[in-house]
């Protein structure tokens, strides 16, 4: 008896105006899933991830999670649902110190947030949870600090934490080494492959090292579409794939 | 029945008056928040202020009327250029609320000072003879101010149509409204834009303020009083869009008189229900694209 | 069986909660500096006996600055209607004191109940839309409401405003007199209690969660937020203090008059926050205080001097002090405290 998948896009399509950014993509994550996508610069790779966790509304196709439709749910909806992203340029709360910053997580997470009497400081098991996910990223010295004090690789770092203490079933990277110093690069590595076996993430990236690495299954979006996708071996062995990145950079993290 | 059509012709003449001036004055506002993405709450008081100058300029010193005007306009344009660098300067990347707070503050002041400088009272207004008494147009009889209100309306939308559609510092405007980081990648100096368009904005508002002292008579509470009335001519125009700007200010002129003659128990409720209903079906305004 | 209490994660926790930066473990605890407005306030009962009109006035100010706090300062939500809530509970309790019961703690429950409900319905139309148009129909709907009250003179005595507003005795003991004295305390009480009530919400959860909102409302919904649904909530909530304050006003004014539905009084409001700083609580506290006193001995002067005032240091206030005169304090004495907040 096979399992339904944890994540699965199906048919998706998306224009703006008479530019169609998603072509007809399908993927699925099963549960446990350690995958990748991959493709050049303004293949739709962000794009598909709005239309994933509900930023943005697809003109057709669906999208499901633990084979429930959740394509007419809303974003925080389908938090609820296990679905937890990061983004690709830090939209973190500033102003705020790392704890605070992943505490707001973790309390929505937990249930607490819509609590208007007890005093923040009581909810002990939402602060574990925080701190586990501050342990997690190394971020623990951190915890008083103001974000917007923090090297970018830092914030990248609270970006994540933020992610996990949604206690996710899928989780979706996008771009997380980018801006990270290459020295620490493989640490985050390290951070990925400790994370729960059944836990289901995807990681959008450019940095090919993590890519294969990491993933156990590869996608590659060109141009809206799926071009193909299989393990790393067969798409390391693709002459395909090669004619895409032939002759582009694979630095420039634009989008 | 030839009572009530004549009634009628009045309020329609009586209502596209009004809303020429109202045009004048909101289309400052509309290019401001479409442009510059700033709320100038304040609006009115430029208005007020070219209002002041160019009345009492008429009044006092005897100049010609149409001098008058021009006096209004360029006063508050120079006036303008001055309180942009100091002060809207600020507000370009500001909040809403930073805006609001900055600009409810300048309406304080100019109250204050209208007040100290000009009187509580509010200012009555010498029209010269040509404008006094009635035109005759062969089929009808009209107030010849009215029609002057009229005229003088028609060719600043005339005139600003081909400012921005035909010279290069409109389409500069243009495309720095429809994206900033576009135009000034494209070398367009937009901050000397901002000043320039503010400033004659500004200058119209108070060309308009003294244009239509007959109508909304000018005293020191005038930008509060008439607030509403601009905001609700711009947002529900659509910020930026001219042409709509004109179809609202003429509606709302006529909808407004006729509401005053046919069901004054009402007063402005109506209007102000009615921009409610049209913002809550198009937030971005009737003409907007979204 | 006790749980290991050396464990790293529980001496990592205790170490935070030994910080004191940590704002989240700190917060809700009450400092000796907090008593100081309250002590003032009883102070001010006995040293300035003949002055407690305006005193009232001030406590009245400030619990709707209070309310406008929780909504501007803590959610972020740029609003010019504020008036609207504040004028439906004065109305409201003048119209309960007229009509059904003279009784003033249910007049004041009924106002924070208009008050709330009033909140509800136009939060619930117009919150989705924020910026600049949700700033022109909020302020459209506290005009169109003054237009209302104007027009229908029978109910609110229109121009001439609501009179006869007459209060039984408190508890069917404390009169309310002339001198105003069970006024005072009325009031006094009722701004603290409501005010623990708010101090109590911004600590919580809840509390924390509309700061998030009010920093980066899109990250909030993409953690899960309902973010429009806590909105609303602190709106309404907001909305029954505003409606007690204006409760407040027409019971010891025994008169409610249009302006409550005015322009100026909602900017009003607006500026006394502003001022005072916002998002602090004590910032409104200190904001609507400073405010009706000065304008008490200023505008007695000349009311249009007082205007260019406040409107000079509004401007002044929007370029060199935005976090008010409480975020001017907190700079100046907080070598401790390495944030602005």
């Amino acid at each position: 008896m096979s399992e339904s998948p944890a994540l699965e896009i199906k048919g998706l399509c998306k224009s703006f105006g008479s530019l169609e950014v998603s072509r007809n993509v399908s993927l699925a994550l099963e549960r446990g899933a350690r995958s990748a996508l991959i493709g050049p610069n303004g293949a739709g790779k962000t794009t598909l991830v709005n239309l994933m966790t509900g930023v943005a509304k697809p003109s057709r196709g669906s999208v499901s999670i633990g084979g429930e439709d959740v394509t007419g749910l809303s974003q925080a909806g389908r938090v609820k649902k296990g679905l937890a992203r990061t983004f690709q340029i830090n939209n973190l709360f500033r102003e705020m110190t790392v704890l605070e910053n992943v505490y707001l997580a973790a309390s929505e997470q937990a249930g607490v947030a819509g609590d208007p009497w007890r005093p923040a400081a009581r909810h002990r098991g939402v602060f574990e949870d925080v701190i586990d996910a501050l342990e997690m990223l190394r971020l623990t010295d951190e915890a008083n600090t103001v974000v917007r004090h923090l090297p970018y690789g830092k914030q990248r770092l609270v970006e994540i934490a933020i992610a996990l203490s949604l206690k996710p079933k899928i989780l979706l990277l996008d771009e997380p080494a980018a801006g990270v110093p290459s020295v620490e690069v493989e640490w985050l590595l390290d951070v990925f492959m400790g994370l729960p076996k059944d836990l289901s993430i995807l990681i959008i990236e450019h940095d090919m090292d993590i890519v294969f690495k990491f993933a156990r299954k590869i996608f590659v979006l060109v141009q809206g579409a799926m071009l193909m996708s299989g393990t790393p071996d067969e798409i390391a062995a693709s002459d395909e794939v090669q004619a895409v990145y032939l002759g582009r950079s694979l630095e420039g993290r634009e989008r | 029945m030839d009572l009530f059509l004549n009634n009628v012709s009045f309020l329609i003449v009586d209502g596209i008056a009004y809303g020429m001036v109202l045009f004048v004055i909101s289309i400052g506002l509309a290019i401001t928040m479409g442009l510059m993405r700033v709320v100038n709450l304040a609006h009115g008081s430029f208005a007020a202020f070219g209002g002041y100058i160019g009345i009492k300029a008429v009044n006092e010193l005897g100049v010609p009327f149409p001098v008058g005007l021009m006096i209004a306009f360029s006063g508050t344009f120079l006036v303008s250029i001055v309180l942009e660098r100091l002060l809207y300067v600020h507000l370009y990347k500001a909040s809403e609320l930073k805006q609001v707070l900055m600009t409810v503050g300048v309406i304080l002041v100019s109250i204050a000072s209208f007040n100290l400088a000009f009187g509580a009272q509010s200012l009555p207004v010498k029209l010269p003879p040509y404008l006094t008494g009635p035109v005759d147009l062969g089929f009808r009889e009209v107030p010849s101010y009215r029609v002057f209100l009229i005229a003088v309306g028609l060719a600043m939308m005339i005139g600003l149509w081909l400012l921005l559609d035909r010279t290069r510092f409109g389409a500069q405007i243009r495309a720095a409204v429809d994206n900033r980081h576009m135009a000034e990648s494209m070398g367009i100096d937009v901050m000397r834009l901002f000043t320039i368009t503010f400033a004659l904005g500004s200058g119209m508002a108070g060309l308009g303020g003294a244009l239509g002292a007959e109508i909304l008579p000018l005293e020191p509470v005038y930008a509060f009083k008439h607030l509403l009335t601009f905001l609700i001519v711009v947002s529900v125009a659509g910020f930026g869009n001219i042409k709509a700007v004109a179809v609202v200010s003429l509606i709302l002129g006529v909808i407004d008189t006729a509401g005053r003659y046919f069901v004054p128990a009402y007063g402005a409720f109506v209007i102000y229900l009615t921009m409610i209903a049209i913002l809550l079906w198009r937030p971005n305004g009737l003409f907007s694209k979204t | 069986m006790q749980p290991d209490p050396i464990s790293p994660r529980a001496r990592i926790l205790q170490a935070l909660a030994a910080d004191p930066r940590t704002r989240l473990l700190h917060g809700h605890r009450f400092r000796a500096a907090e008593a100081l407005p309250w002590i003032l306030a009883v102070v001010a009962y006995f040293a300035f006996d003949t002055y407690l009109s305006l005193g009232i006035a001030v406590l009245i100010a400030v619990l709707f600055t209070l309310s406008l706090d929780l909504v501007i300062g803590y959610a972020g939500i740029a609003t010019l209607g504020h008036a609207t809530m504040y004028g439906f509970g004065a109305y409201t309790a003048g119209l309960v004191a007229v009509h059904f019961t003279r009784e003033p703690v249910t007049g004041l429950f009924m106002a924070m109940l208009a008050g709330a409900a009033m909140a509800f319905v136009t939060g619930r139309l117009f919150l989705h839309l924020r910026g600049n148009t949700l700033i022109m129909l909020t302020l459209a709907v506290v005009v169109m409401l003054s237009e209302v009250a104007n027009k229908a003179t029978s109910l609110t005595g229109g121009e001439d405003g609501l009179r006869g507003v007459v209060i039984d005795p408190l508890f069917g003991i404390y009169k309310f007199d002339i001198w105003g004295r069970t006024r005072y305390w009325y009031v006094l009480v009722t701004l603290f209690v409501l005010f623990l009530i708010a101090r109590r919400i911004a600590h919580s959860s809840f509390g924390f969660a509309l700061q998030g909102i009010r920093e980066n409302d899109r990250r909030m919904s993409a953690i899960g937020s309902p973010v429009p649904w806590r909105l609303l909530v602190i709106y309404t909530i907001g909305g029954a203090f505003a409606g007690a304050a204006g409760g407040l006003l027409a019971q010891s004014n025994r008169f409610v008059g249009l302006d409550v539905f005015s322009i100026s009084t909602t900017s009003t409001v607006l500026i006394m926050l502003v001022l005072g700083g916002t998002g602090r609580l004590y910032g409104a506290l200190v904001g609507a205080a400073i405010y009706v006193m000065l304008h008490h001995f200023a505008s007695a002067i000349n009311p249009f001097h007082w205007m260019f005032v406040v409107g000079a240091v509004l401007i002044l206030t929007v370029l060199f002090a935005p976090a008010g005169l409480f975020g001017l304090i907190e700079k100046l004495s907080s070598p401790l405290n390495r944030r602005a907040r």
